[in-house]
């Protein structure tokens, strides 16, 4: 796929947001849910709210795959991050997110051993590294991640590793989508859909969308201008009134996707109900290791019990945050409390999470003020 | 293989040794030459600059350097920010014993080549070894003086609005190249470190209209993001850029799109941010751009008398962003 040149980009831009303002009716108040980090991140980098017409509304969805990890799960992280005989291997944005009593970066200073890990392969080296040690990796993370995990599981069995260990919580997409409508709670008159993702699962998982609920969407690549194309499609569908589920980053997403990974995935995950942090237990949303990589399971293997109930943090808003019912500065936490240095709930903590991104493209102070 | 030992700092027969083999193979004028406690040297009357800087980049080699090319064109570059024309650095080494010989001769034999570009000479310095695990290999300091020109007056006091910005190249090649080779990625041959001495870059521009130049600073660690926030905050200003203005190299943006880096976020070192009066920017833009170090020089935005404290950027597709300081390091992303 060519990359577009600034001078390129900026007069596509023009261009679909002229269609854009066409498509919409003043007055018209449409809200569009992006459900992916990247999204969010893009849509500020790009200062995307700015340009689109007053009405449309973007909106965040539950797509941050650490600010979705719910406190149990961090909680056991950091009961096995405390044995002496194992390394935690975890991507780096896990290390700051709060469990109920601690986190993996407190537990660093107070000599637990976790390793950042770049591309999850890692674990191999450090299962054979530190023999006499348990390795356990903090498998977080949806369809894109999972596919590459999943290849880690295989060849962590494959090599006979005996001192490698995951603790899964993976999480998949559509299903959280259906549960966002199924409770009927905010607005959303269409979502643009995560292009990382839908590389892996296609199109098809998320036909329900136009099919079951009337709901427009679009999947998406991820820099400004493909966001904008998104939102034209979704404009586009409206205008037409027959929805589907679009797709302007056919260059890399193909209607079924990734076979290979999906077969994999198949093949080394079994589905599960799964718990999503502020928004509860959604029916077949996770993933755990199918009965075949069993032993691969460390919550199988060395099974803990947590003496203390998990709690979330008080106060925070991340379940609502999440679901696009509130907007991060509307959380009382948000940019007091709650700031990237000192994060009290998970959104804040991911450079992906909805808080963060906010905080940090300037809504600290209640907006973005800028005088032209 | 000959590898760096304790007894090579213990300031006896085999310091002696590793003096003779190394420091005198690359370093030779006649300040050095006597070996004595100190330079002694003369200086014309004026102000002076004096900077100093440590350099611990691991890993110590990476594509298009090595620490010792840092640690020369770094403190050479912090006197150019000063307006100084840099003449006189000292180079403190402190080894990691185990360290191979041929490794410790790359890295002399490319500050001597830096300090001869730069034209300037190393006149002291000190050698330590110390235990292995102790630094990671080599790390260094240098210290640096030079001369500031009559007329020259560099500083955020000066910045005042409606001056232009100018930076005077590509943003995040020193980051990428160094991260690609710490974290083993195979990337393209064209990503390289673009470190640099910028003093006869930046000699040329003051020579000519130095009374109009009001600020330099080199955006190293926390990026062009960063540095332009503290330029706004520090001279009270507020400073609008344009992101079309703005250099990427595709192998950059492409690493960064993976890693999830924002290029504005990552260390430079080889490029300068100048403020300038308009009426001379495009003579300092013809004067950058007639050395290697700068052909890619442009005009990327301007410091007003509103928004005060606050940097923006116009983005490519119209928007505006806010520009903070680098907060945490940035981190992969995780999908």
């Amino acid at each position: 796929m060519k990359k577009l040149t600034l001078q390129e980009k900026q007069q596509t831009a023009e261009a679909l947001l002229h269609r854009i303002k066409d498509l919409h009716t003043e007055g018209e108040n449409i809200r569009l849910m992006e459900v992916c980090g990247t999204h969010t991140v893009a849509i500020f980098r790009e200062g995307l709210r700015q340009v689109l017409p007053k009405g449309i509304e973007l909106v965040s969805g539950p797509g941050c795959p650490v600010c979705v990890t719910d406190q149990v799960y961090m909680d056991k992280a950091l009961a096995y991050a405390e044995m002496d005989d194992v390394i935690i291997a975890t991507f780096g944005d896990m290390l700051k997110v709060p469990g109920s009593y601690s986190s993996l970066t407190e537990a660093q200073t107070k000599g637990a051993h976790i390793h950042v890990i770049y591309t999850p392969l890692e674990v191999l080296t450090l299962g054979k590294q530190y023999p006499h040690k348990k390795i356990v990796f903090l498998a977080i993370g949806f369809e894109t991640t999972i596919a590459v995990i999943g290849a880690t599981v295989k060849a962590v069995a494959e090599a006979g590793l005996r001192n490698v260990f995951f603790l899964v919580s993976h999480k998949l997409v559509p299903p959280a989508l259906r549960a966002l409508l199924d409770r009927q709670v905010g607005q959303i008159d269409g979502f643009i859909l995560p292009g990382h993702v839908s590389v892996i699962i296609g199109e098809q998982p998320y036909a329900f969308l136009p099919m079951e609920y009337a709901i427009p969407s679009c999947i998406a690549g991820f820099d400004g201008v493909e966001v904008l194309s998104a939102v034209l499609n979704i404009l586009e569908q409206r205008h037409r009134g027959r929805f589907e589920v679009g797709n302007t980053y056919h260059s890399v997403v193909m209607q079924e996707g990734n076979l290979v990974a999906q077969q994999l995935m198949d093949e080394v995950y079994d589905i599960c109900d799964d718990t999503w942090r502020g928004i509860g237990v959604i029916p077949n949303s996770g993933l755990k290791l199918s009965e075949a990589y069993a032993h691969l399971d460390v919550e199988k293997m060395i099974p803990i019990t947590l003496d203390k109930p998990s709690l979330d943090p008080k106060g925070c808003q991340c379940g609502r945050v999440l679901q696009g019912l509130i907007k991060p500065n509307e959380c009382p936490l948000f940019g007091k409390a709650c700031t990237p240095d000192h994060a009290i709930g998970a959104c804040m903590v991911s450079v992906e999470g909805s808080c963060a991104a906010w905080y940090k493209y300037g809504y600290a102070s209640g907006g973005l003020s800028w005088e032209e | 293989m000959e590898r760096i030992r304790l007894v090579h700092g213990n300031g006896g027969r085999f310091s002696h040794e590793l003096t003779e083999r190394f420091i005198l193979k690359y370093f030779t004028n006649d300040l050095l030459a006597p070996l004595h406690d100190g330079a002694q040297f003369s200086v014309s009357a004026g102000r002076m600059a004096f900077s100093t800087d440590s350099y611990v980049v691991q890993p110590p080699f990476f594509p298009g350097g090595n620490i010792g090319k840092l640690a020369v064109c770094g403190t050479v570059n912090d006197l150019v920010m000063n307006g100084a024309i840099p003449q006189y650095l000292s180079c403190s080494l402190i080894l990691e014993e185990g360290l191979p010989f041929d490794e410790l001769d790359d890295i002399l034999a490319t500050m001597r080549d830096m300090a001869e570009q730069a034209n300037i000479q190393i006149v002291t310095g000190d050698t330590k070894v110390v235990k292995k695990g102790e630094v990671d290999k080599i790390y260094i300091n240098t210290a640096g003086v030079g001369m500031i020109p009559e007329n020259i007056h560099i500083g955020p006091s000066y910045v005042k609005p409606n001056m232009d910005i100018i930076l005077s190249g590509s943003i995040g090649d020193h980051s990428i190249a160094v991260m690609g080779q710490r974290f083993g990625l195979e990337l393209s041959e064209n990503i390289k470190t673009d470190c640099a001495p910028l003093n006869h870059m930046i000699q040329a521009v003051l020579s000519k209209v130095g009374p109009q130049v009001a600020l330099l600073r080199d955006p190293t660690r926390g990026g062009l993001g960063t540095v332009l926030k503290e330029i706004a905050d520090q001279s009270q200003v507020g400073i609008k850029i344009h992101q079309s203005k703005l250099i990427i190299h595709d192998e950059v943006q492409s690493v960064c799109d993976i890693l999830g880096y924002d290029p504005l976020y990552l260390a430079n070192e080889g490029k300068v941010v100048l403020i300038v009066e308009p009426s001379v920017t495009d003579e300092v833009l013809n004067i950058l751009h007639s050395f290697p170090e700068g052909r890619e020089a442009s005009h990327i935005g301007s410091t007003l008398d509103k928004n005060l404290g606050k940097v923006g950027m116009q983005t490519s597709i119209g928007g505006m962003r806010l520009i903070d300081l680098l907060g945490e390091d940035q981190v992969p992303r995780i999908c």
